[in-house]
């Protein structure tokens, strides 16, 4: 019935954030590594959770945090320096944290002795250090209120309070106050040291007050109203009917009694001896802390939010529609309007994803540790530099980026990088760096793996393919195209499987989890240099802008952010190439067409083609230019993205559907599925994509 | 007029507690996530009573409560440390510094109280 049960899901939400820190920070702990700030970081992380924890009696995560503290606290104080094993044992201890927050936030009990074994390392650990672990816990062994009841309910207390007490703006007249209400109080006062008025300083100490108190239970409730005063006043308290004490090393000698006063005086030296001020505080220089105010929202609020602001956008388009043609020229302030409703409407909107956007952080900070274990687990000598981590990503592509990134870093570590033999041999550092950056541009996000080991070997790579039967002999393929075999389904380069990066598992995965969000993965690779793996993602997983086009009777969506050009080129310039496709040249560039009417299949139900071809120049992920035939442009239009996949069922050519304005579902071209589906590896033998044909 | 407190933690869970406990005794709380952020709030007038942390990032209670000791404005203000546990050093140091008394963690609202009405008009 304690009214602070209502925190605990605060509590729970912060142990999270804390636990993060602590991990990501014991990831790049070195030996020997005697960073203030970060080690400050991690013993507040764990001096956090402790504190809460007790609030919420978790008693077993209170001990074991307040073990693992200390070691922190020497740690920063420089009492402990981090030996070789250390490292890993901080990290092992957080994942312990883990464990213990977590079973508490299940309202469970840990399975016994869980943290035993790192509790015992960790005790090894501190006794490394120069001095034994003390902690400050017996100097203050609590007030003797409970131990040695008193027989006496009496007490004579005299008072006098000294400058100090009001310099830490103590109030004599409060502590009197709190004494009244322990039982019935008298209360004298001495005025004879005050001088006179025009002296007076009121900081002074002057006053005397001899105060009687009856019917008090404890002698340990008195001091306690007293704590903050010790060393600034003269105190004496006695058990009324003993001689008077002037000190509280006043002889006493009867049983009960005695027991009392010598604590009292034990309590009151330890604690009235002036502190050396040596101020052990932890004045961090500037650590890059931030101080936004910010507030937690559940989820599923916000993404109702989104859905509903989404729903929004399709009805003002609507209305849009309909409305802009009734108004007409002469009512510019309506249009205006009108205008204005769409401008603050997509305010709206983007403020509302924006709530959904999150660092890329979050998930990069765990791959220090699967780094570090991994690289020990292969025994390569392997540094993760991370870049771009404050990239603002949607929150639902972050968690689903996290297994496809994962998997990525493991080969580079796996099959990326050489052992430090071999690249000591090649010539280069025994350390292999892997590079995770991530970047937004042109409206897209884009995460970039990248390790400078030994590159993807083509020959190998194209004999694989060719022995699985992915390609055949003949085919001439590019540089490019044989690295992008990787991601063929049932192609892993790995000759032996190991247990890190498996072989179930391959890149096609990677690609299909990442198709799956809308996105393209890329790779660039050169031999003995090193490759770089490229996730290009949308920014956010719900809109987008899109420009609506004709064909034959259809209309179909194209993403805006690949759209480069629309031209009308002169028939003249489109060429029919020997495999039945066609190329127009732009500018002595000769660029690929696709017609969407024979790719898709689409029936013209015996209208006539256009005379002139409309050709919309789109862009790839991998910066290949193509071009789409279509019969007329309809428009720009800000359209809410449906999966198609969830909905119904993936279909090649098309990323997903979109719904319009006029509340109609459109389909929206996959412009790299459409790019690559006319150029397969095996040249033009390409059947044409048929819209009922799902995927695999 | 109601009485103005300002709480001091960069753990949210103790602010919530505190501001919670505060509240309902009729304090107007400001809140503050380090000694940093504190010092910021510190200008915008007078308060009756600060609690704050000890172990906090860009600056932490024990430098905090001698800045706020410096500042005329409050000479007299009642200044309370939250500590874990018994740690005397930590209320030695914040003394030293001019802090009025320390709050042990885990404290439950009755325990805050009691020590605020101690301190506190």
């Amino acid at each position: 019935m304690n009214d602070f049960e209502q925190f605990r899901q605060t509590f729970f939400e912060e142990c999270d954030e804390l636990l993060q820190k602590f991990e990501e920070v014991a990831s790049r702990l070195t030996p020997g590594m005697d960073d203030l700030d970060e080690l400050n970081d991690m013993f507040r992380s764990v001096h956090s959770i402790k504190a809460g924890a007790g609030a919420f009696k978790l008693d077993r995560l209170v001990n074991y945090a307040h073990k693992l503290e200390n070691v922190m606290d020497q740690l920063r104080s420089g009492e402990l320096t981090l030996q070789a094993d250390d490292p890993d044992l901080i990290v092992q201890a957080g994942d312990v944290l883990h464990v213990l927050v977590e079973r508490a936030r299940a309202g469970e009990e840990a399975d016994a002795g869980v943290e035993d074994e790192v509790l015992s390392a960790l005790e090894v650990m501190s006794r490394g250090g120069a001095e034994p672990v003390e902690t400050a816990a017996e100097s203050d062994a609590g007030s003797p209120e409970t131990e040695g009841e008193l027989a006496v309910s009496d007490f004579k207390i005299t008072f006098r309070p000294l400058r100090a007490m009001y310099e830490t703006a103590n109030e004599p007249q409060l502590l009197i106050a709190a004494l009244k209400e322990l039982g019935e109080l008298e209360c004298d006062i001495k005025i004879d040291e005050m001088p006179p008025l025009a002296n007076i300083n009121p900081l002074d100490g002057f006053i005397t007050w001899t105060l009687v108190l009856r019917g008090c239970d404890s002698i340990g409730d008195i001091e306690e109203i007293f704590e903050f005063v010790e060393g600034d006043c003269e105190l004496s308290i006695t058990p009324f009917g003993q001689p008077e004490a002037s000190t509280f090393t006043a002889d006493i000698e009867e049983g009960a009694a005695v027991d009392v006063s010598e604590q009292t005086t034990a309590t009151l030296a330890s604690e009235t001896t002036k502190p050396n001020a040596s101020n052990t505080s932890n004045t961090s220089g500037g650590a890059p802390a931030k101080s936004m105010g910010s507030i937690r929202v559940d989820l599923d609020r916000v993404d109702r939010l989104v859905d509903m602001v989404g729903e929004l956008v399709i009805a003002q388009a609507m209305a849009l529609e309909g409305l802009s043609e009734q108004i007409g020229l002469q009512n510019v302030n309506q249009l205006q309007a009108l205008e204005d409703l769409t401008m603050r409407t997509r305010e709206l909107q983007e403020g509302v994803m924006a709530i959904r956007m999150q660092p890329i952080k979050t998930l990069f900070s765990r791959f220090p540790r699967i780094v570090r274990d991994l690289a020990k687990k292969l025994d390569k000598s392997v540094r993760l530099e991370l870049d771009g981590e404050l990239t603002e990503v949607d929150k639902t592509i972050i968690e689903e980026l996290s297994d496809p990134l994962t998997h990525m870093i493991r080969n580079c570590l796996d099959h990326g990088l050489e052992t430090p033999d071999e690249r000591e041999s090649a010539g280069k550092p025994t350390e292999g760096v892997v590079t995770l950056s991530a970047e937004q541009r042109n409206g897209r996000i884009l995460i970039k793996v990248a390790d400078d080991g030994r590159g993807l070997n083509t020959e190998k790579v194209l004999k694989r393919a060719i022995e699985r039967g992915i390609v055949s002999e003949d085919d001439n393929l590019t540089k490019e195209e044989i690295e992008a075999l990787i991601f063929q389904p049932g192609f892993s380069t790995a000759s032996a499987v190991s247990d890190v990066s498996g072989r179930g598992v391959g890149m096609d995965v990677v690609r299909r989890n990442i198709q799956k969000l809308g996105g393209r993965v890329t790779v660039d690779s050169e031999m003995g240099k090193g490759s770089c793996i490229t996730l290009a993602l949308p920014l956010t997983l719900a809109v987008l802008d899109g420009m609506l086009v004709g064909v034959a009777q259809e209309k179909f969506v194209i993403p805006l952010s690949s759209i480069l050009e629309t031209v009308c080129p002169e028939p003249q310039s489109i060429r029919k190439m020997p495999d039945g496709g066609s190329v127009v040249s732009l500018r002595g560039e000769a660029i690929r067409l696709i017609d969407l009417t024979k790719t898709l299949n689409l029936s013209r139900n015996g209208q006539p083609e256009p005379l002139r071809k409309l050709v919309v120049i789109v862009e790839n992920e991998v910066g290949r230019q193509v071009g789409i035939i279509v019969d007329e442009m309809l428009g720009q239009q800000q359209v809410v993205i449906k999966s198609l996949e969830t909905n119904f069922h993936a279909i090649k050519g098309v990323a997903g559907t979109a719904i319009l304005g006029d509340g109609r579902v459109r389909l929206i071209l996959d412009i790299d599925g459409l790019a690559e589906s006319n150029r397969s590896p095996s040249g033009a033998k390409q059947p044409p994509l048929d819209i009922a044909i799902g995927d695999e | 007029m109601s009485k103005r407190a300002l709480v001091v933690d960069d753990s949210k869970t103790m602010r919530d507690m505190v501001t919670f406990t505060l509240k309902k005794e009729g304090f107007d709380v400001t809140e503050a996530e380090d000694g940093m952020g504190a010092l910021d709030k510190s200008t915008s007038g007078a308060y009756d009573l600060v609690i704050s942390d000890v172990n906090m990032p860009r600056m932490d209670g024990i430098t905090l409560t001698q800045k706020l000791r410096q500042n005329g404005a409050f000479k007299a203000t009642p200044i309370l440390i939250l500590t874990t546990e018994a740690d005397a050093n930590k209320k030695a140091a914040g003394k030293a510094a001019g802090a009025t008394g320390w709050i042990v963690k885990p404290f439950d609202p009755d325990q805050l109280l009691g020590v605020v009405r101690r301190v506190c008009r």
